[in-house]
């Protein structure tokens, strides 16, 4: 089983239990160059490319060129025509991640105070869903939200919606659509950092008369924090950026920043496009490190 | 009378948490069994909804027009890119893990961001050098092979370093006394050992880049992959076929797992 071991929270902690042996050689730059390399050209350099690309004359196309007239212009406008679908895309993001956080804890707790033999049972059946392709998935949920569908059916009868109330093509939906999705994301660090806690502090707490939900609240929230602020993150960052379950269980009402991008890219509009996608990547590494100052967790790099 | 009090607390808290946790299977689960029962749907349409029993998608897939292609498509490229991200990860895991050197922390950071980014970001950056480069109209399988392989890296390399970190150093240093040279002991002992974090390193990978869509579609071109192909069919009637596709995927995978998973009692019963 590799899944416990695939999101250790970052790394950095690992690291500091267990200093590598000293060996201090060339072997470490040669095995490390290939790979570095790769990231170096293909992310590093596009993301420099994507800065400069934002700053492109906004009249070129792919036909005439492009020309870096560092119009920031591109960067006004952007956020003039869609602070809306930014904030929408951070609203969305910031919700999902506490509804996958509020349903991932109590599961990644089962799994690894509670399951037993059924531990990698149950780890199992967390990352299975990655086997499916994800993007039927999301397909199902349209069937699954559908206005004659089970779901709305049971939903009206009990009065939470309206006769007529609906769950597909809402804002509900697309949050509902991005928790599930991201949901693995959100378990898998919850869950490792929860196994390593050593079970006897939550017994030593139990000893000097904490009460159950005292020693959950003092020993093992804290304790499991790298995994909380882990999760969240891988879980927030794709989920801001996504627009796959806007177009598939929302409307053009929902429209999330992802949308705009895609589109404005597909058009051809290369330099607004760059724009909005780095105003997004700054607006999710500001809000990133704000989160893990006050988390207090800068080890996590 | 507070001691029985507190157990009671126990069990019903130990019991509850086990009950909402399989309800958040549960939540997990409903779309992957939409899945397998549209498998069986027998007529595409726009609703998506489940019509009447058929085995024909089954005996015969690839029914569906292109969609057998855009597998294929997707099946190459998900391995070519995991070969490459797995070698490449894991030697960058291994420098990382058992070697020490200068800018270790930026090493650390460089192999974090691209999983920190969001998809449509490193899409639309890797789509802006391609341009720019002049590649625009070369666009197609080499350019999706090269951000498949970009985007498995990082987690390639958290996958085997984990494995590393959590192993006995003390195997090894046996091995060095009882007088194996590091080469031997790195391929009789330390290989064998960190294999199993390899193998599930290169499954991670492969599924990354079969389901990938959100990148590949900004750098594909004119080639289509199979989460491209469901993306094109959802606006219009959806064929059932690609439930079979899923479902085929989920057999498999699980197949696999359950397979390692016998291999490994067996060793470790020998």
């Amino acid at each position: 089983m590799t899944a416990p071991a695939l999101f250790p929270g970052g790394g950095g902690a690992d690291d500091q239990q267990q200093p590598p042996p000293p060996r201090r050689s060339r072997t470490g730059y040669l095995l490390l160059l290939p790979g570095t390399l790769w990231l170096l050209l293909f992310f590093m350099v596009p993301l420099v490319t994507l800065v400069s690309t934002s700053l492109y004359d906004p009249a070129g196309t792919l036909e005439t060129g492009y020309q870096l007239t560092f119009a920031f212009g591109n960067y006004v406008d952007a956020i003039d025509d869609y602070a809306t679908e930014f904030t929408r895309s951070l609203l969305y993001g910031g919700l999902a991640t506490l509804f996958a956080l509020l349903l991932g804890y109590p599961l990644a707790y089962a799994i690894a105070f509670r399951a037993g033999r059924w531990k990698y049972v149950m780890l199992l059946l967390v990352i299975a869903p990655f086997f499916t392709s994800f993007l039927i998935r999301t397909l199902s949920w349209k069937m699954l939200l559908a206005d004659q569908g089970v779901i709305v059916e049971v939903l009206r009868f009990l009065h939470i919606l309206g006769d007529d109330g609906r769950l597909l093509a809402t804002a509900p939906a697309v949050v509902l659509g991005l928790t599930y999705n991201f949901l693995p994301f959100m378990v898998l660090p919850l869950y490792a950092s929860l196994d390593k806690i050593d079970v006897r502090l939550i017994e030593a707490a139990g000893d000097l008369y904490a009460s159950p939900p005292q020693a959950f609240r003092r020993v093992t929230l804290p304790l499991s924090m790298p995994g909380v602020v882990a999760g969240t993150l891988l879980t927030f960052i794709p989920a801001a950026g996504d627009y796959i379950n806007v177009e598939l269980l929302g409307t053009p009402q929902q429209t999330m920043i992802g949308n705009r991008i895609q589109s404005l890219f597909g058009a051809g509009s290369y330099p607004a496009a760059a724009a909005l996608s780095v105003t997004l990547m700054l607006l999710i590494l500001a809000m990133v490190m704000l989160y893990i100052r006050r988390a207090g967790t800068d080890e996590l790099l | 009378m507070t001691a029985t009090l507190v157990r009671a607390g126990r069990w019903v808290t130990g019991h509850l948490v086990m009950f909402v946790a399989l309800l958040v299977l549960l939540y997990m689960f409903l779309p992957i069994m939409v899945v397998v029962l549209m498998s069986f749907d027998d007529t595409a349409d726009v609703a998506y909804q489940f019509n009447g029993f058929t085995l024909a998608n089954w005996s015969d897939p690839c029914s569906s027009y292109g969609m057998c292609d855009a597998v294929a498509k997707s099946l190459q490229i998900g391995l070519l890119a995991t070969v490459g991200a797995t070698l490449l990860g894991t030697l960058m895991a291994f420098a990382m893990a058992r070697h020490h050197f200068r800018g270790r922390s930026i090493a650390n950071v460089g192999i974090f961001l691209p999983m920190a980014s969001p998809e449509i970001v490193m899409g639309s950056s890797l789509l802006a050098l391609f341009v720019s480069a002049g590649f625009a109209g070369q666009l197609g399988f080499a350019t999706i092979l090269i951000a498949h392989i970009m985007f498995c890296l990082s987690f390639v390399v958290v996958a085997v370093k984990a494995r590393l970190s959590g192993m006995d150093n003390g195997l090894e240093q046996a091995a060095m006394d009882l007088y194996a040279n590091e080469w031997q002991t790195f391929w009789r002992v330390t290989f064998p050992l960190v294999f199993p974090g390899i193998v599930g390193a290169a499954l991670l990978a492969f599924s990354l880049s079969f389901d990938d869509y959100i990148i590949t579609n900004l750098v594909a071109g004119q080639s289509q992959t199979f989460p491209m192909y469901v993306w094109g069919v959802s606006r219009r009637e959806i064929p059932p076929q690609i439930n079979v596709i899923g479902t085929a995927m989920l057999l498999v995978s699980i197949l696999v797992v359950v397979m390692a998973e016998v291999v490994r009692r067996g060793r470790n019963r020998a």
